[in-house]
């Protein structure tokens, strides 16, 4: 059944109350970066990609790989909402704590559907390269969605998976960027600076588009293009803003990797409502 | 027991050429089967599966940590992939991404390192290995294969494929000496007697398999009589014989072409500690690089031939209380 934009706006406040609260429950984890993603996962799990939650091994399902595995919290509750066995609502707030299956970092021992395990950065790009290239050769539509981080693409390991993915011509896979310019130590550009960043993914062979990437139509026109898309993989530049939702969390390089005290809590919650 | 035959030096393939057959033939079996590799087909001679299944051949480039991680993504995907470099570089630079894309999420992939050891000769010490069977030890749930020659090779490259879980292999440049007839039997994680003996255990892998059977015959001439153990799996060790080695030989001898800091020997030493304590020694490469030369005189001149391992069971025998 395919939802409205208010529908999928509606999900997308409520996966983020859920992500402030879990990460509260837990005093740690990274509030910034999973805030930001917010809207790309609501529109991929609730829209765009072909899956169905209740039967997470389907052959020819689509993937979806969370390289920059810190944000871990959008990325479970966007899963629990959408309804896989693996991931309870009701234990959204077991986050980090010893048996939980919602670990730290994306953890596939844990959640099999959740594709793959991800935190050591750099490294979810060319998984899904292998992801395609098996596609591919099985013959199956199945189409793989990566989200890198702006400060993950510091990594050498991206650019060597960048070169390969245009070389073999992976038009079933699109790396997503979530250009929120803020990374742990500070803003992107005081720390490592990586624009121009569409212009770099373009001269390794990716269509690319940019976006802002809380406008949730635009994302769907973005996913829509990349699908079109033949002969190279494509990749979505995200402008997005660290922290999305939560005015003192926005642009604020404190809660790449702050949990919010009880207090900020309550008042995020008021903010989200 | 059969009287010893004399072990006699007849060079086969090299076991990276026993690997690039066998992978072929895995791929006529099984069209999962994919290969990887990082520019260096004409060496690991992957050539063969990239000339006869070119679409499963995955050229990727000199980018290994990118390498091993494509593998860990096709091995998600339901493939059988088989990646390959020179052993410094699969697992030196595709560590990482061996541990957290393949290791700890425990994928279908198999990793096989070629040139490894001192024994490349003329390249020198850059591309030789001598770390990796320590690095594959250290990656929770990975089997470590080091195979004799090229039946092991093959037979132990057939068993990684059917077996589901992550895979080293290590192989070797040079032409390896023949251990085994046509007809011998491999298992993942069963040790071979490839020679038997009452007064100490030579426990080796690759190359230094047939050293240890030209060094038992030369105890024997001294009167020392040796068990020769081929250790192919050193992860899932075998532990059963090890121990019993060490309780009706009580004295070991460990052989390989690897650091002796962080390779087989360690190994087994520590399965020894907790089973029947006795004296051991270890011969390999002792805390140092290598250089350029010929493959011999390199194995010569870093003391890992007959000799060495000789004089290393005289020394153990001589510790024996």
């Amino acid at each position: 059944m395919p939802k409205s934009i208010d529908e999928l706006q509606s999900i997308a406040r409520k996966i983020r109350r859920e992500i402030v609260v879990m990460i509260g429950a837990a005093k740690s984890g990274h509030p910034g970066g999973s805030l930001s993603a917010v809207e790309i996962l609501v529109e991929l799990y609730f829209d765009h990609m072909h899956i169905d939650p209740k039967n997470p091994t389907l052959l020819d399902r689509d993937r979806f790989i969370l390289s920059k595995g810190h944000a871990a919290p959008v990325l479970y509750a966007v899963m629990a909402e959408a309804g896989y066995l693996q991931t309870p609502v009701d234990q959204l707030n077991t986050l980090r704590k010893l048996g939980s299956v919602y670990q730290g970092h994306p953890d596939v021992r844990y959640i099999p559907a959740i594709e793959a395990s991800t935190g050591s950065l750099g490294e979810g790009l060319s998984l899904a390269l292998g992801m395609g290239i098996a596609a591919r050769l099985d013959g199956r539509k199945s189409r793989t969605y990566v989200m890198l981080g702006d400060g993950e693409i510091q990594e050498g390991q991206i650019w060597e998976a960048a070169m390969a993915g245009a070389f073999h011509k992976l038009d079933n896979v699109v790396a997503i960027v979530d250009n929120n310019r803020i990374q742990l130590d500070g803003f992107v550009k005081d720390i490592m600076a990586v624009d121009p960043l569409a212009d770099k993914w373009r001269a390794f062979g990716w269509h690319t588009i940019e976006l802002d990437g809380h406008d949730i139509p635009a994302i769907q026109k973005a996913l829509a293009e990349a699908e079109a898309t033949k002969g190279k993989p494509t990749c979505l530049v995200a402008h997005t803003i660290k922290g999305k939702g939560v005015s003192f969390m926005e642009n604020n390089p404190k809660f790449h990797g702050t949990a919010p005290t009880p207090d900020e809590v309550k008042l995020a919650l008021q903010e989200l409502q | 027991m059969p009287a010893k035959t004399k072990f006699e030096i007849k060079l086969g393939p090299a076991t990276r050429e026993a690997f690039g057959r066998a992978i072929v033939e895995l791929g006529r079996e099984n069209k999962d089967v994919v290969v990887c590799d990082a520019d260096l087909s004409h060496s690991t001679m992957t050539t063969y599966f990239a000339k006869e299944f070119p679409d499963r051949f995955i050229s990727l480039g000199i980018a290994e940590a990118n390498m091993c991680a494509v593998g860990a993504g096709l091995a998600m995907a339901g493939k059988i992939p088989f990646v390959s470099s020179f052993s410094a570089f699969a697992m030196n630079k595709g560590f990482e991404q061996l541990r957290t894309c393949a290791a700890y999420p425990h994928v279908n992939l198999k990793v096989v390192g070629t040139h490894s050891g001192i024994s490349i000769g003329e390249d020198g010490p850059s591309q030789m290995s001598i770390e990796e069977i320590g690095l594959a030890c250290s990656l929770a749930g990975f089997v470590v294969i080091a195979p004799a020659d090229e039946a092991a090779t093959k037979a132990l490259v057939k068993a990684a494929a059917a077996y589901v879980g992550p895979v080293f292999i290590r192989t070797g440049r040079p032409k390896a000496a023949i251990v085994y007839g046509a007809d011998q039997k491999f298992e993942i994680g069963k040790a071979i007697q490839v020679a038997d003996g009452t007064d100490v255990t030579i426990i080796a892998s690759g190359l230094l398999v047939a050293q240890s059977l030209l060094a038992a015959d030369t105890l024997e001439a001294e009167g020392i009589s040796a068990r020769v153990i081929d250790m192919h799996t050193a992860k899932p060790i075998d532990r059963e014989a090890i121990a019993r080695a060490a309780a009706e030989t009580r004295a070991i001898v460990v052989a390989e072409e690897h650091l002796v800091d962080t390779g087989l020997g360690v190994r087994v030493a520590q399965v020894v500690a907790q089973t029947r304590p006795c004296p051991m020694e270890f011969v390999g490469i002792q805390d140092t690089y290598a250089e350029s030369g010929q493959p011999d005189e390199l194995l010569d001149k870093y003391g890992l031939v007959a000799r060495d391992i000789a004089a290393a069971a005289r020394k153990v025998v001589a510790r024996k209380s």
